[in-house]
């Protein structure tokens, strides 16, 4: 715990990142785990993403059923207690790792791999400090979608209800992509509806919200919906294809990556 | 007897099929979220005055029992009657008996989420007194027999017509009447006789002093007033958390209930009643209707800091696509959702998982409870004591255990036929069936990142320690 925090607070001293790819990343979004990868790389970063990994056990938490997330929080642990932080391209689970990660016992090895997980956006804003991603252009207005894991339990961004100065994380690091604009839509932080099994149990309540989602950002003019959360995304994805709503999805490492269409 | 669960989720679907009355729902509470934004931007002390209503109504509590016996003495003094319901079924015992000494018939009364609470209208009206509620939208749900869907705007989810019809059927007025000022009109029209002859009136309480054995009411339309001071006997029926200790606490909580729920600055009537006028009787009711219980309940006990103001349910993008009575409680909503299964945790053990848990409610209360949060914990409560459907239960039973054995889960990702010989069928299938109903399915892709991984880093580099 201690190498961690001392090497986060020296900059330029290269950290040992173990990379967790989200089981829906890495099953439907390969691309945004890839370019997580080669952006993290380009960053002069040491990055390794340890083979047996599954999942954070959010899932079963978010349930109800914290004990069946004891095997997968477990797990967890054994792959990334080794590494001097723990990043992941989402912010859900990053906030289940870091707030409600409590099916097992709490070590000093679990409290390690909970203080120094993060999700990508503020290890980029946050962590490493990132100045610029001068390979990165984007022609193209997008609507940034803040998952509300990543906006009001990371809080990466200021959020409408409590009318704090304006600030978003996820908007600072894309300000430096070349080209790139954004489209306001009348709703900036309603959920979008995916809520995990939510999806699933409340259906027709989350396709709903999904799909006045991705109209919003429509009609703002968005070519694109932009997020660090590719869960969200799959959602709205399916909500925008069913609804006939044409806007492409694209993760935000894809853009910070250089990605071009 | 076993309750069955609400079934929230086809109640909702039910409420989203019907375009018109949703769309109009959704922009009308939305409409109300905004204006309570508008207001919050105009006092910079906002958030202070949240962390004050919280702390005041956080000491309150914890000091409830003090609190209520010098309310006791206090109103005793100023003249007023207090009586004490354990549950609602004493509270109405209590209002009939005191009605009857009365020799009352025809009761008025304002809005009371208490007294829906204790289901009071139906066990007085067999006992032939005549309820009439004052409220507009309490009325119309009077006259269509549904529970209000909302605590501060009843009648949330119905539109003009639906009101046209209803009034048509009980007033006989036109069905086809069109106008929200003329329908308002022909409400009033109906409803001063009533209040007129009424032999008593009936109000709740949005706030009790217990410096000042007084109670403070805040409405919109008057009604209250009208209730409480025409008839000569004045009920009014208060649940024992809504107590704060000074006079002084009001300037926190008058200045923020109005903004949080209609984002207006204040109610047009916010009335403080300390005795009855000269010949006629006040009451109070205190009512607990297993508030002690919640207070006792470590995690949860926080959710009585509740003003019913409803900032949470205008909010909330579950809430506005679904509908109050989709909930099948009296309370609905975000805050329904962490108070109902207090009442009945089997009959609402769905309701705590009718939410994305974005945490929009949790920064719009004023009193700075953290529904979000205790949605979460009573998920958790709810699984301990088995009140999870029996499938949602299996499925996170296997997936937790698939997701513990890398191998299992890798040969899960890699092919769905696999995935199908560890899960039973059934299950699986039922589980995802939903979501193509109306959304398509991720697309397929030809190499998941693990596949990627192995070829394009594993080996170009040194393999360190685990590979799979």
């Amino acid at each position: 715990m201690q190498r961690a925090e001392e090497a986060r607070s020296l900059p330029g001293v290269r950290m040992k990142i173990g990379l967790f790819i989200p089981c829906y990343i890495d099953a439907f979004y390969p691309n945004a785990g890839i370019a997580t990868l080669e952006l993290l790389e380009k960053l002069g970063q040491d990055v390794e993403y340890p083979m047996n990994q599954t999942c954070c056990g959010q899932p079963m938490a978010n349930s109800g059923c914290n004990k069946d997330a004891a095997p997968a929080e477990a797990l967890f642990v054994k792959n990334f207690a080794k590494y001097d932080v723990i990043v992941m391209p989402s912010g859900s689970c990053t906030h289940h790792v870091r707030d409600n990660f409590d099916a097992i016992e709490q070590t000093d090895e679990v409290r390690h791999v909970r203080e120094n997980t993060f999700e990508l956006v503020e290890f980029l804003h946050d962590v490493l400090k990132v100045e610029d991603f001068p390979w990165a252009e984007f022609p193209h207005k997008v609507g940034l979608h803040n998952s509300c894991g990543t906006l009001r339990a990371l809080r990466t961004a200021s959020m409408s209800e409590l009318g704090e100065p304006f600030f978003s994380k996820p908007m600072d690091l894309l300000n430096k992509v070349k080209g790139i604009s954004f489209a306001t839509p009348k709703r900036p932080d309603e959920c979008c509806g995916f809520g995990g099994t939510f999806s699933v149990t409340e259906e027709a309540v989350s396709a709903k919200m999904g799909t006045d989602k991705v109209r919003d950002h429509h009609q703002a003019g968005a070519e694109y919906i932009v997020s660090a959360d590719t869960s969200c995304m799959m959602h709205q994805q399916g909500c925008a294809e069913r609804a006939g709503v044409p806007i492409r999805f694209i993760h935000i490492a894809e853009i910070l990556n250089g990605a071009r269409e | 007897m076993k309750v069955k669960p609400v079934n929230h989720a086809k109640a909702a679907e039910a409420f989203i099929e019907d375009t018109a009355h949703m769309d109009f729902h959704d922009e009308r509470l939305w409409d109300l979220r905004q204006k309570r934004d508008d207001q919050m931007h105009i006092l910079p002390e906002w958030q202070e005055l949240r962390a004050r209503a919280s702390a005041i109504k956080e000491h309150t509590l914890a000091n409830l029992p003090e609190y209520l016996e010098q309310f006791e003495a206090n109103a005793k003094k100023n003249g007023i009657h207090v009586h004490w319901a354990a549950d609602g079924a004493e509270h109405n015992r209590i209002v009939g008996e005191i009605l009857e000494k009365h020799g009352a018939k025809s009761l008025i009364k304002s809005k009371s989420m208490v007294t829906e609470e204790c289901c009071m209208r139906e066990y007085l009206e067999p006992r032939g007194v005549v309820v009439t509620e004052t409220d507009l939208g309490e009325r119309i749900q009077q006259l269509d027999n549904q529970m209000p869907s909302h605590i501060v705007v009843p009648a949330v989810h119905k539109l003009i017509p639906d009101v046209a019809k209803i009034f048509a059927e009980h007033y006989h007025t036109d069905p086809n009447d069109n106008s929200a000022q003329s329908l308002a009109w022909q409400q009033r029209l109906a409803a001063r006789p009533v209040i007129l002859s009424a032999d008593a009136g009936m109000t709740g309480g949005n706030f009790v002093v217990a410096e000042t054995g007084s109670f403070v009411v805040c409405t919109n339309e008057g009604n209250a007033d009208l209730s409480a001071t025409v008839p000569g006997l004045h009920i009014a029926t208060i649940g024992i958390e809504r107590l704060v200790p000074r006079m002084a606490d009001m300037g926190v909580f008058i200045r923020m209930l109005s903004r949080s729920a209609l984002g207006s600055p204040i109610t047009q009537y916010t009335t403080h009643f300390r005795g009855p006028q000269k010949g006629s009787e006040m009451h109070v009711v205190l009512v607990d209707n297993g508030r002690s219980h919640r207070l006792g309940m470590e995690e949860f006990w926080t959710s009585l800091k509740c003003i019913r103001c409803g900032a949470c349910m205008n909010t909330c993008p579950v809430y506005r696509r679904s509908g109050g009575l989709s909930y099948g409680a009296v309370y609905s909503g975000p805050i329904g959702a962490i108070i109902d299964p207090t009442f009945n945790e089997r009959k609402y053990s769905t309701l705590p998982f009718a939410s994305t848990m974005n945490g929009s409610c949790t920064n719009v209360c004023p009193v700075k409870i953290n529904i979000h949060e205790q949605l979460y914990k009573w998920r958790r409560v709810l699984a301990e004591h088995h009140e999870l459907p029996f499938v949602k239960r299996e499925v996170m039973y296997m997936a937790g255990k698939l997701m513990g054995q890398p191998s299992l889960y890798r040969a899960a990702i890699n092919g769905t036929e696999v995935a199908l010989s560890t899960m039973p069928r059934f299950v699986l299938y039922n589980w995802l069936n939903p979501w193509g109903k109306h959304r398509e399915l991720p697309h397929p892709v030809k190499q998941t990142f693990h596949g990627w991984y192995k070829q394009n880093r594993l080996k170009t580099k040194k393999k360190e320690g685990e590979g799979a």
